[in-house]
């Protein structure tokens, strides 16, 4: 059988078509995978192991008759934070430790309308709030290339998975950087698309005007077919964008040799980056300077996004969490009364971190604060937004770096939430705009972690940002395979 | 401090949580930082800047008045921590006269 390891979305698809590997093989490696890995890793919380086989040979029957479809037969896992019908859906938190979904999310039915078949639930940081996987009431997740180092967050689990090959591929969500930085970390690719491509319905929200789902994968172009299967207006969510999608992998070959203008913000790159990583990232800009135009462009707001989030998504967060209050679903705590009953339930419920940010979301709207903080915040966040706009007026894409530092040692930042909090500078702009960013690795430091960059496009045209990519990754020319795979 | 320990007991009523006197003195300081960071916006210039809620242009859509099958009653009911038949079982909040 193809080595496992090298396998590749699309590369699966053929060889299932052609009959020389089954579904069921596929899930079963994957199953094989899990066990012999996750102990180590602990990207995921739910394993559906029956579930993945019954769906393998449910697939296999329907190759076998040529049924063609978009993903039919493929193994990939899904974000707890993600609801799929009948199974639990945690968010990594006590609050909803024993939530089974009654419905399946609108990306979960599309993926399920093309064969994909989901092996399980991966672990997150509490209702996505964190950038490590440290925040997870139940484990934390380990890097897959250093087992002393956070995976990123908040979707760890899943760039975890997929880089150590538990799946091929994986659905995260991104608020500040929640897809992208795990990727950059794991060495896999990441993308979050435009605000409103993807439907949230069945998204457990976190800050309903930043949420995205996105996919994670080994390639670009896995990546792209992901997001063709999942993007595309959905009734049942009223932030989802009437757009048509582009046919993303046609795009794509379209602009393999397709010159950009690409900017620089200046502001990204005077800011503080590890030296070995900037050197890296400065080497394969000079390799593009070959087809594209690079020029230096200003954000000059840059300085001012880390606060505008960290007002704007807590305070999103302050409403969309109070519906944890043990009533209707979730811990109930024991109460003599219906206050007792709110308050002991959530304060045994939540995790230090989603408290934090529920008290900094209630400061920022209250009385006497809302237009010092909230009000001001989202006039901040106008101005954030322009710069981007006033730049894609001079540059067709933004290459950025993705984080500041490689991957760092679990137990490093979580006792400093300021810290972990600045540590999202270069992604975090790109939600408060809305527009689409991939992450794709582009080397290893001499600790041999990863390391990467990040494409921004303008709204809605995630087409573009996935050409670069693909561009990117073919200047690059690496398969990132992290080392406890060949253990 | 940017916040105090009483400020602190007040919002956690106002977000229906409990902090012992540990934590909120930890949560007094950690909040405390945080807002000090904040402080850096109150030197931009939003004159006649209008707030950004949303970065995509939509009003609320709208569908018609249909009756749809809703199918999911009975697996919502499962996750219910107390059920007395297909009601869900809360603490009392009415006064008893």
């Amino acid at each position: 059988m193809t080595d496992f390891k090298e396998l590749t979305i699309l590369e699966a698809l053929k060889l299932l078509e052609k009959g020389k590997i089954s579904s069921k093989e596929l899930v079963e490696e994957t199953l094989k995978q899990i066990k012999k890995v996750d102990p180590q890793i602990k990207a995921y919380i739910y394993v559906d192991e029956e579930g993945a086989i019954k769906s393998a040979e449910e697939a296999d029957r329907l190759i076998q008759k040529g049924e063609r479809k978009k993903l039919l037969g493929i193994p990939i896992s899904i974000k707890d934070n993600i609801c799929i019908k009948g199974l639990p859906t945690t968010c990594a938190s006590k609050i909803l430790q024993n939530f089974v979904a009654p419905y399946n999310a609108t990306v979960i039915e599309r993926l399920k309308a093309e064969g994909a078949i989901f092996i399980g639930k991966t672990n997150l940081d509490e209702f996505a709030m964190g950038s490590s996987t440290e925040n997870s009431a139940f484990f934390p997740t380990r890097n897959p290339w250093d087992l002393e180092r956070v995976p990123g967050g908040s979707s760890g689990g899943s760039a975890a998975a997929v880089a150590s090959r538990m799946g091929l591929g994986s659905l995260g969500s991104d608020t500040g950087g929640s897809i992208r930085q795990p990727a950059a970390f794991c060495g896999v690719v990441g993308m979050k698309p435009t605000y409103g491509l993807v439907s949230r319905f069945g998204l457990v929200a976190f800050a309903s005007s930043l949420d995205q789902i996105g996919p994670f994968a080994t390639t670009v172009e896995d990546t792209a077919l992901l997001l063709q299967v999942i993007a595309g207006h959905d009734p049942k969510d009223s932030t989802s964008a009437s757009v048509e999608v582009p046919d993303f992998l046609k795009s794509i070959k379209e602009h393999e040799k397709t010159s950009f203008k690409i900017g620089l913000p200046k502001e990204y790159f005077e800011s503080e980056i590890d030296s070995e990583m900037a050197k890296i990232i400065l080497e394969i800009i000079e390799k593009l300077k070959k087809r594209h135009k690079i020029k230096e462009i200003s954000l000059p707001h840059t300085e001012y996004a880390v606060a505008t989030y960290y007002i704007i998504a807590p305070a999103e967060a302050f409403s969309n969490l109070a519906r944890y209050d043990g009533v209707k679903y979730g811990f109930r705590a024991e109460s003599k009364n219906l206050i007792e009953m709110y308050k002991k339930s959530r304060a045994l419920g939540f995790g230090k971190e989603v408290k934090r940010r529920i008290m900094l979301g209630a400061y920022a709207l209250s009385a006497g604060y809302y237009d010092a903080f909230y009000l001001k915040a989202s006039k901040v966040r106008t101005l954030i937004l322009h710069d981007f706009l006033e730049a894609f007026k001079e540059v067709d894409l933004i290459l950025t770096p993705v984080t500041p530092t490689p991957p760092f040692k679990i137990g490093e930042k979580i006792s400093d939430p300021l810290q972990m909090y600045l540590s999202d500078i270069f992604t975090i702009p790109v939600n408060l705009a809305g527009l689409p960013g991939i992450s794709v690795p582009v080397g290893l430091t001499s600790d041999n972690l990863p390391v990467a960059v990040q494409a921004i496009g303008p709204h809605f045209r995630d087409e573009l940002v996935l050409s670069l990519a693909y561009q990117i990754e073919k200047e690059v020319n690496k398969k990132f395979v992290p080392s406890i795979l060949s253990e | 401090m940017a916040i105090s320990l009483e400020e602190v007991y007040k919002i956690a009523h106002l977000c229906r949580l409990e902090f012992n006197e540990e934590e909120a003195k930890v949560l007094t300081e950690e909040l405390s930082k945080i807002l000090d960071y904040f402080k850096k916006l109150q030197t931009v210039n939003t004159e006649n800047v209008a707030p950004t809620f949303h970065t995509l242009k939509v009003k609320t859509p709208f569908r018609e008045d249909e009756v749809k099958e809703f199918p999911y009653i009975e697996d919502i009911l499962k996750n219910a921590p107390q059920l007395y038949e297909r009601m869900i079982i809360v603490p009392k909040v009415v006064k008893t006269p």
